[in-house]
Parts: structure tokens; C-alpha cells; sequence
């Protein structure tokens, strides 16, 4: 006779299994008419505010295109699910989105960290994948489906710096050593081996090269470190809360390098902006897009309306000048190419979205051969003139001045960064 | 092995669930069941695993994400130097974060409790940044792992990941069991009510603990060896996530941590709660439901849910 | 020369605001063996609220955090009255209430991010971004005033534990409950004042965290380690011992970061922290 008591046991578990099995078992019936976009987001974790900013944007793009009639007729419909910044949660994510929810046409994540992990599912199922900023993400997996509306360029860890340094040798007399410092973090360091071939190219020195931990609380003595080496110019790639750190120590420890700034990710965002203030002027940082009267393609300035009106109240940041214009450029593109040939057909629409140069509310985008664009555009912008706890200042120009591309030069730069 | 007719049922429980699985991956089409349920099964060994040390034996570690870490870079690292398939890089991992445990099992030497405790935690920042400084497999830039298009017997190589996944659960699940009953679990629930008492009356005290560390260590490090070909992506942030050394403690702590089948309840449970909601609810109330869970769990059901059907089962014999 | 005294000085600018930090755990942690791992978490629930008054209605950083101290005792009260009884009472602490906490601490960050979203968030005052120089010694006020406020703190909960009463009866409650059951206190209601005491500084260190950077709400995440770090190293039940232990990080991290590289500083402190467990596990000053 079977010992009950362990039979139950040993019941209890298989059974848990099935009950996990099965209450993965979807029970909604599959909705044929709306066109599906799926794909995952970061709505928490350490990318959440830009996540959700993405988001709002490409849901004013859902609201504009369904207004026109839709997408092939059919109104377009979001399914999305939230990846928490976490890599792991990435492939289910899209393993539901394509064999379960059925979606029509898939988008990536925000962030190399979100869009690597689906890589390998979209390559599998050879769908197009328009991907939101991640940096050289296709070096590795060279899938020719993949297209990258982040504006970095052909050799996207170099093509990123490239522009500092060649603004910092125009300068008479030209600088001889730099500083490359950079978070521990996936970006900053892609950023700064960038930095370091565009030195080395151009024939600087370089008298400092370290990184620190993300979580690092005080940057003075970092700063003072740097300082200590006198570089003439100085390169930081740094995420958010560094970013601030540094702008502050470089003020209080009074750097006197000629040029600061860089590949900093957050100097782009409102609230940073207002509270960094005056300690910003003559910081020289990449930017994608500004109010500048030279970046004013069709459809920006009525996309950020809306967007001011949709982001109120949602912890975000308020002006969206930074993410949201791509976010809702790269459903342009695919919006463009989709009505361009006419059908789903994966196929079709990677050739098409090779040959095409779209435009789109952040200009004329053209893709190269590994999906980055074919041509720079990180732009390089000086601030200028800001002045203290001012908000509203930056929703329009004349704080952020573009120095580098040519193209879309708006000023010229003021040199040194030490007044 | 099969001292009874209990050990018969597990053993044909077990075999009947990984048949399954087999059929399964040659029968369903869609594959997000394969890579939801493989997280799933990655969490119940970290929770068996973890349960080795921290519920058998009493000693609370801190820092599994630092096993689980080191497991998948040793994965990462042989694959980039020798190409070596996955079955050579499991068994590397095992052994290299076994030996890693087999250290921590001296710690327990010196620290008791809270000290342990804390001094797991901080050997696991300690590794973190070691990895987060060594630019082979990627620093804090991250590395890629390419997975192959095709693969034999499976139709996707996600089919021979949950394969693999699956015989890794059921193994570290029996051993579990093993330890559960045997001489050297009931050594170890010695040392877990009074280690002093149990030294005195003979246990051989070190010994098991080693015994207890080495295999939560090596159990970790394979749950980790499989993880970076799962999300072709790794660095040191997600691997060295404290989710994972949460998760690793809540689920055996909500199944119940005295009893071998308590964290596979639990990481069942909570594995696939945290699956659905990612895919239903999908916000940051995710993580507030398993706060609140175990904030309940831990107050109203201290020995988790083999706890409470133990304690309906008395009252059901009264 | 000039770095290396700058770099002292950093140090210890920022290990005083560590010791803030932790000297609540030193408490709960230290002196009545309650794992409260939500302790950081709490810092961050003071910065927003310290976040919300400055920008709403532009009140000093510092002030908020003082006006907010007497609202985070009686939260902490409350907090430890549910575990009391849930734990305590049934003598089922250390793991029970360490997972406990760990849900303390998701549902506190998972509350701030529904509510505030997970944009950072920053504070203005007047002398931020003003600068003290004696000579080449910087002062960066953003450091310095945190400094003054966290030692002043400090301070104040050391000559309290010290000094009087019921100070002397958290302390004791510690080392000997049911002695101190014979001296006429009741050790329950002393704890609950321990406990509530050790969450209204976290008000005020999460007043200063604000000041020092930006915050968001995950943020609590990278000071558990720190925290419980520098209370082991210093010693369990040693508030002295505690302030070293910070002031010891605080320089260890400012030195790494100065002259050999950033990337190591944790490596650093947590190493130190490891070689102090294993060879002197009392910590520096603490009671064997």
C-alpha cells in the first residue's frame, strides 16, 4: 500500500507544476482585426523615467495615426508589458508577444540592456526590429532587420565622442591632454573607449582614465583627482545622478580645464536642468535633439505640445525633449514604410527601411547597412545664459546652443570653459 | 535511493514530470511558456539551493546573487576561451562556486547569525565589483553571448535550455529530498536548533556545514551556468541583482523552510505569480505584491505554507 | 600634499553623513538585534518628503528634516509594535523578522515609485553650490552643511543614550532584559522608543541624502551594504565605534577615489569589512 502521506506530497508537487503550466494558459481569444505593436519597456527600475516617457510618446503617435484611419485600415493597438529594467524578464516578454499575443509587428525596449536579450527571439523569427537607443547593439549580433532611431552614426562607440574632440583641436591653441572618466555602467563605457580612440586619433595625451562605481556618492575627489593632472580638456560619460555630482564638484573644486563635459546622460532632462541652473553654462555635452531654430523639422514642435500636455503629473520629464521625439520618430518610420509597401511582409519592409530616407519629426532619417544611421548626428551643445531655479527657459532656444554638426550649428562655442 | 514506497512515488513523479516537459517541447508551439517556465525553474534551485543552508542548517545567506553571478561568469568565461559545451561549463560552475561555498562554510567558524549573514552580503558586493573590473568577460560593459540557430533533437534552443533547466530542478529537488531525510539532514536540523548542544553530543558539526555550504554553492552555480545563454546579454548590475538574493530567501521562506518540498512550493508559487503579473498587471504593483505576500506570509504563516498544511492536517486527525 | 588633505577632508565630510545614515541602524542593529533592513529605505521616504516641502513651499532642506523627525518616531513606533507582536513575542526573530523587513523595504520603494514616479528628484537652497576655502582645504557648503548637521545628530543621540534615563535604558535592555525588568522598566515599551527614535533620524539623514545628491527611489538599495557595514565594523552597540567605522569608510572611499581608482572603492570597504569579521568579528569597539 502507498504511503499516503507521501504520495500527497509528492502529488502536491507535480501538481504545482501543472498549476503554474497552466495558469500560464492564456484564456483571451485572439483579436484579429486591430494591428498589434508589441514589445517591453522599462516602467520601473533604474530606466523608468525614460521608459515612461517613451511610452507617453509613442501613445500620441498610436492616438495621430488611428486618427488618420490607422495603419492598413486597421486602428493600431499597443501590447506591452513592463521589463522592469531587468534583462531577464526580456525574452518571455517577446516569446508572449510573438507566439501568444500574435502581434503584428514588434518594436524594442529602451536601453542595450532591454534590447540585446530580444535579439536573438526577433532574429529567429526574422521580424523587423526598430530598436530605441542602444548603444553599437548590432556590432555583435549583425542582423540586418535591426534599425536604431539613437542618431550615434556608422561606428557608434567613436561616431558618439567624435564631434567634442574635433570642436576641442579647432581651438587655437589647440589642447594637448584630456581626461576621460566614466561610470561603471555599460554606456559610459562604450562612451569612453570611444573617447579614447578620438583622443588618440587626434593626438592628445591622455593624462587621467579611470571609472567609478555608479553608486559613488561623492565626486569631489574625483574631480580634484582630474584636477590634479591639469588637463586641458576634460570627457565624462555618466548616467544621471553622477552627471549632477560631477557638474557640482567641477564647480566647487573650480576645474579649470578649457573644455567640460561630454557624454553625460541626464544634462538633457528638465528637472536636472533647473536645478543645476547656472553651474551648466559653458558645459559642452551631446544632445540629440534642442529647441534650436535649426533643428525645427516638421511635426516636432506640435509633437511636444502634445507631449507637455500628456507627460503633466506623470513623474516624468516635463519638456521631453531628449527620448520622446525619437520614440515617436521610429514609429514614423515604421508607419512610412508599412504604408510604403503596403503589407507586413517582414521581407519588404527591412529592404525598404534600408534604401528609404524618411522624414520625420527629428529630420531626415537615413539607416546604413548595420542599422545605425548612415551618417552622424549626436549634436554638441554648449549651454549658455541660464540662469537660476528658471524651469521655462529651456522650452525654448538660446540655452542650449548647438556647436557641432555644421548642419545644424546655432552658435559658436565659448572657450575656455573657465570664465 | 528506494528505502520505500515514498522513494518510488518521487522517483516516479520526477521521471514523469521530465517526460513531460520532453513531449512537451516537441508538442506546444508557442515558446514564451518555455522561457516563463524556465525562470520559474532557475528560481526553485536558487530556493532549494538556498534552503540547504538557510533552512536546514540555520545559517542565513545574504549573498546568493553572488553564487549565482559566479556561476554564470564561469559559463561566460570558458565559452569565450574554449568554446565548451554546456554540460563541461555546468559542471565548471558547480565546482568553482562550490569551492566558493566550501569557503563560506569556514566563515561559519568564526561568524554566527547576523554576522554570517552579513558577511555573505558583503563578499557578494566584493565579487561584484571583481567582475565589474575584469575586462574579459565584458566588465561593467556587459557581454554578449550568441546562441546557435539551430539545434539538434529540439526545435529552438530555448527547448534545450528548458531541458536542461528541468533535469537541473529535478536533481537539485532530489538531493534535496535526500538531505531532507538522512543522517546528515537530521545533523543539520541539529545544528539549525542549537549548534552548541549538537556539538556536544557528538555531530560532527564543521562537517556537515561544509557539506551544507559546498552543495547550496554549487547548486547555485548552476542555476546560474544556463542564465547567459538565456539572456544573450550579461553584466554585473543584473546578475548581482538583489532580486535574486530576495527571491532566494522569500520563496523558501513562504513554502516553508524545514522541509525539502517548502521552497519548491514556494518558488512555484511565487515564481509564476511574478511571471503572470509581468505579463498581466505589468507595473511596479509587481513588486508590491510580493512585498505584501511575504510581509503576510512571514506574520500570519511563519512556517510558510508546509506549515500550514501540517497544521491542518493535525486538526484534520483530531 | 594638496590632494591628499582634500581627500582626508572629503572623507570625512562624507563619513559623518554615513555615520547619519547609520546611526539608526546602530540602534535597531546594533543594540536590540532587530535586522531592519528598511532602514535605508526609510532615508529615502525622508528625502522625498524633504523633496515634496522644498519645492513646494521652498523650506529649508535641514528644517524639513527636523520637522519631520517626530512624525517618522511614532511611524517607527507603530512599525515596531506589529513586529513585537508578531515576532518578538513568539521568539521568532532573526529570519522571520529579516524577510519581514526586506518587505518593509519593497513595499516603502514601491509605494514612492506609484506615487512619485521614478524621475530623480532634487532640492535647491540658497548655499548649495557655495564654497568654504580655508586656504586650499575646499569646503563644498553641499557637503559641509550635511556634515555639521549629521555630527550635531550624531551627537545629540549619543549624549542621549548616554545620558539619560531612558537612554540608559535602551542600552541595558540590550545586554540584559530581565535585569532591566527588576530596575522597574518595561523593556517592550523601551524598545518601541529605541525603534521609534532610530526612524526619525532617518528624517533627518534623508534630508542631508537629498541635499548631497540626487534621489530616486530604488536609491535606499546601495546603502543597505554600507550600512550595515559600517554598524558591524564599528562594533554592535557602540555608537562611538559606529562613527569611526563611518568616518573610516568615508576616507577609505575618498582615498581610492582620489589616487588609485574609483572602480575599487567598494571592493575596498567591503574587504575590510570581510577581514574585520573574520579576524575581529566585534567589530572595533563593540561588546564580545
Amino acid at each position: 500500500m502507498v504511503n499516503r502521506r507521501s504520495f500527497a506530497r509528492a502529488f502536491a508537487a507535480a501538481g504545482a507544476l501543472a498549476f503554474a503550466a497552466g495558469a500560464l494558459v492564456p484564456a483571451a481569444a485572439h483579436a484579429q482585426k486591430p494591428l498589434k505593436i508589441g514589445f517591453s519597456m522599462a516602467l520601473t527600475g533604474g530606466l523608468a523615467g525614460a521608459g515612461k516617457a517613451a511610452l507617453i510618446a509613442m501613445e500620441i503617435w498610436r492616438e495621430d495615426i488611428n486618427k488618420k484611419g490607422g495603419l492598413l485600415g486597421r486602428q493600431v493597438e499597443f501590447v506591452y508589458y513592463d521589463d522592469a529594467t531587468q534583462p531577464a524578464k526580456v525574452p518571455p516578454i517577446y516569446s508572449k508577444l510573438i507566439d501568444v499575443d500574435k502581434v503584428d509587428l514588434v518594436v524594442s525596449s529602451y536601453g542595450t540592456n532591454e534590447i540585446a536579450p530580444a535579439m536573438p527571439i526577433v532574429m529567429r523569427k526574422k521580424l523587423v526590429f526598430p530598436s530605441l537607443f542602444g548603444l553599437a547593439v548590432n556590432d555583435e549580433f549583425k542582423y540586418n532587420r535591426y534599425f536604431q532611431i539613437m542618431p550615434a552614426g556608422p561606428e557608434p562607440k567613436v561616431d558618439w565622442s567624435r564631434g567634442y574632440f574635433e570642436l576641442a583641436m579647432e581651438q587655437n591653441p589647440k589642447p594637448k591632454t584630456v581626461a576621460i572618466v566614466a561610470a561603471d555602467a555599460e554606456f559610459p563605457i562604450n562612451a569612453a573607449t570611444g573617447a579614447r580612440k578620438n583622443a588618440q586619433a587626434k593626438g592628445l595625451k591622455i593624462v587621467y582614465d579611470k571609472t567609478y562605481p555608479p553608486a559613488t556618492t561623492d565626486f569631489t575627489p574625483i574631480v580634484r583627482a582630474i584636477e590634479a593632472t591639469s588637463p586641458d580638456i576634460v570627457y565624462v560619460a555618466s548616467y544621471p545622478p553622477d552627471s549632477v555630482g560631477m557638474v557640482k564638484a567641477a564647480n566647487e573644486v573650480g576645474l579649470k580645464a578649457k573644455m567640460f563635459g561630454g557624454g553625460m546622460v541626464g544634462l538633457q532632462f528638465a528637472a536636472i536642468q533647473k536645478n543645476l541652473g547656472p553651474l551648466l553654462n559653458n558645459v559642452v555635452n551631446y544632445d540629440f535633439w534642442v529647441p534650436e531654430p535649426t533643428l525645427k523639422f516638421p511635426g516636432v514642435n506640435e509633437f511636444l505640445a502634445k507631449y507637455r500636455v500628456a507627460a503633466k503629473d506623470k513623474g516624468v520629464d516635463p519638456f521631453g525633449h531628449y527620448l520622446p521625439p525619437f520614440a515617436y520618430a521610429y514609429l514614423q518610420v515604421l508607419e512610412q514604410s508599412v504604408n510604403a509597401v503596403k503589407s507586413l511582409d517582414q521581407d519588404k519592409l527591412a529592404q525598404h527601411m534600408h534604401k528609404t530616407t524618411f522624414q520625420t519629426v527629428v529630420g531626415e532619417v537615413k539607416f546604413g547597412s548595420n542599422g545605425e544611421w548612415a551618417r552622424s548626428r549626436v549634436l554638441f551643445v554648449q549651454f549658455r545664459d541660464v540662469q537660476k531655479d528658471n524651469l521655462d527657459q529651456f522650452a525654448g532656444p538660446g540655452k542650449r546652443i548647438v556647436l557641432y554638426p555644421k548642419n545644424w550649428k546655432s552658435g559658436d562655442i565659448v572657450y575656455p570653459y573657465r570664465k | 535511493m528506494f528505502r520505500s514506497r515514498a522513494d518510488v512515488v518521487f522517483w516516479i513523479v520526477l521521471a514523469a514530470v521530465f517526460a513531460a516537459g520532453i513531449v512537451a517541447t516537441q508538442t506546444w508551439s508557442n515558446e514564451y511558456y518555455f522561457t516563463a517556465i524556465y525562470a520559474i525553474l532557475q528560481a526553485t534551485i536558487m530556493a532549494v539551493a538556498w534552503n540547504i543552508l538557510g533552512g536546514f542548517t540555520g545559517y542565513v545567506n545574504f549573498g546568493s546573487a553572488g553564487f549565482f553571478a559566479i556561476g554564470a561568469y564561469t559559463a561566460v568565461a570558458l565559452d569565450k576561451w574554449l568554446g565548451l559545451p554546456m554540460p563541461f561549463l555546468i559542471l565548471a560552475s558547480a565546482t568553482i562556486c562550490g569551492l566558493m561555498g566550501l569557503g563560506v562554510g569556514y566563515l561559519t567558524l568564526r561568524l554566527k547569525g547576523v554576522y554570517f549573514a552579513i558577511a555573505t552580503l558583503a563578499m557578494a558586493i566584493v565579487l561584484e565589483t571583481l567582475i565589474v573590473n575584469w575586462s574579459y568577460v565584458g566588465g561593467s560593459k556587459g557581454v554578449y553571448i550568441l546562441t546557435p540557430e539551430t539545434v539538434p533533437f529540439f526545435k529552438s534552443y530555448i527547448h534545450l535550455l528548458f531541458v536542461v533547466m528541468l533535469g537541473l530542478a529535478l536533481a537539485a529537488i532530489a538531493v534535496s529530498r535526500y538531505l531532507n531525510a538522512s543522517r546528515v539532514g537530521r545533523g543539520l536540523a541539529a545544528i539549525r536548533d542549537d549548534e552548541t548542544a549538537a556539538e556536544c553530543t557528538g555531530v560532527p558539526t564543521l562537517r556537515l556545514k561544509l557539506i551544507s555550504t559546498t552543495l547550496m554553492g554549487a547548486m547555485m552555480g548552476i542555476a546560474g551556468a544556463p542564465y547567459p545563454f538565456f539572456v544573450t546579454f550579461v553584466d554585473p548590475a543584473s546578475a548581482f541583482n538583489l532580486f535574486v538574493a530576495v527571491n532566494s530567501i522569500a520563496m523558501p521562506m513562504i513554502g516553508g523552510t524545514a522541509h525539502w518540498i517548502g521552497p519548491v512550493i514556494g518558488a512555484l508559487l511565487v515564481g509564476s505569480l511574478q511571471e503572470i503579473m509581468t505579463v498581466t498587471i505589468s507595473s511596479a504593483v509587481n513588486v508590491l505584491i510580493v512585498g505584501v505576500m511575504l510581509v503576510l506570509f512571514i506574520t500570519l504563516a511563519p512556517q510558510g505554507i508546509v506549515g500550514l498544511v501540517q497544521k491542518w492536517h493535525r486538526r484534520g486527525k483530531r | 600634499m594638496d590632494l591628499f588633505l582634500n581627500a582626508i577632508v572629503s572623507g570625512v565630510l562624507l563619513g559623518a553623513f554615513y555615520a547619519a545614515v547609520a546611526v539608526g541602524l546602530a540602534i535597531t542593529f546594533g543594540q536590540l538585534d532587530i535586522v531592519n533592513i528598511a532602514h535605508p529605505a526609510f532615508v529615502v521616504v525622508g528625502s522625498y518628503i524633504t523633496w515634496i516641502l522644498n519645492s513646494r513651499f521652498g523650506l529649508d532642506p535641514v528644517l524639513v528634516g527636523v520637522l519631520a523627525a517626530p512624525v517618522f518616531f511614532f511611524v517607527g513606533a507603530l512599525l515596531y509594535r506589529i513586529y513585537y507582536a508578531a515576532f518578538e513575542r513568539t521568539g521568532q526573530e532573526s529570519l522571520s523578522g529579516l524577510a519581514f523587513f526586506f518587505g518593509v523595504m519593497f513595499i516603502v520603494e514601491v509605494i514612492l515609485i506609484l506615487v512619485y514616479g521614478v524621475d530623480y528628484r532634487l532640492v535647491s537652497a540658497g548655499y548649495l553650490g557655495e564654497n568654504l576655502d580655508i586656504g586650499f582645504i575646499g569646503l563644498p557648503l553641499r557637503l559641509f552643511v550635511p556634515f555639521v548637521v549629521a555630527s550635531a545628530m550624531t551627537a545629540a543621540v549619543w549624549l542621549y543614550l548616554s545620558r539619560t534615563f531612558t537612554g540608559r535604558a535602551i542600552l541595558a535592555v540590550a545586554q540584559d532584559r530581565l535585569a532591566l525588568q527588576l530596575m522597574g522598566a518595561d523593556p517592550v515599551k523601551i524598545k518601541q522608543f529605541a525603534f521609534g527614535l532610530a526612524i526619525a533620524t532617518t528624517a533627518i539623514a534623508g534630508s542631508l541624502l537629498i541635499m548631497i545628491g540626487p534621489v530616486e527611489p530604488s536609491l535606499g538599495r546601495v546603502y543597505i551594504g554600507r550600512a550595515f557595514a559600517i554598524v558591524v565594523l564599528g562594533g554592535m552597540g557602540s555608537i562611538p565605534g559606529m562613527v569611526i567605522a563611518a568616518l573610516l569608510l568615508g576616507v577609505t572611499e575618498s582615498f581610492v577615489s582620489s589616487f588609485a581608482g574609483p572602480s575599487w572603492a567598494p571592493a575596498v570597504a567591503f574587504g575590510v569589512l570581510l577581514l574585520t569579521l573574520a579576524v575581529r568579528p566585534s567589530g572595533l569597539f563593540g561588546r564580545a
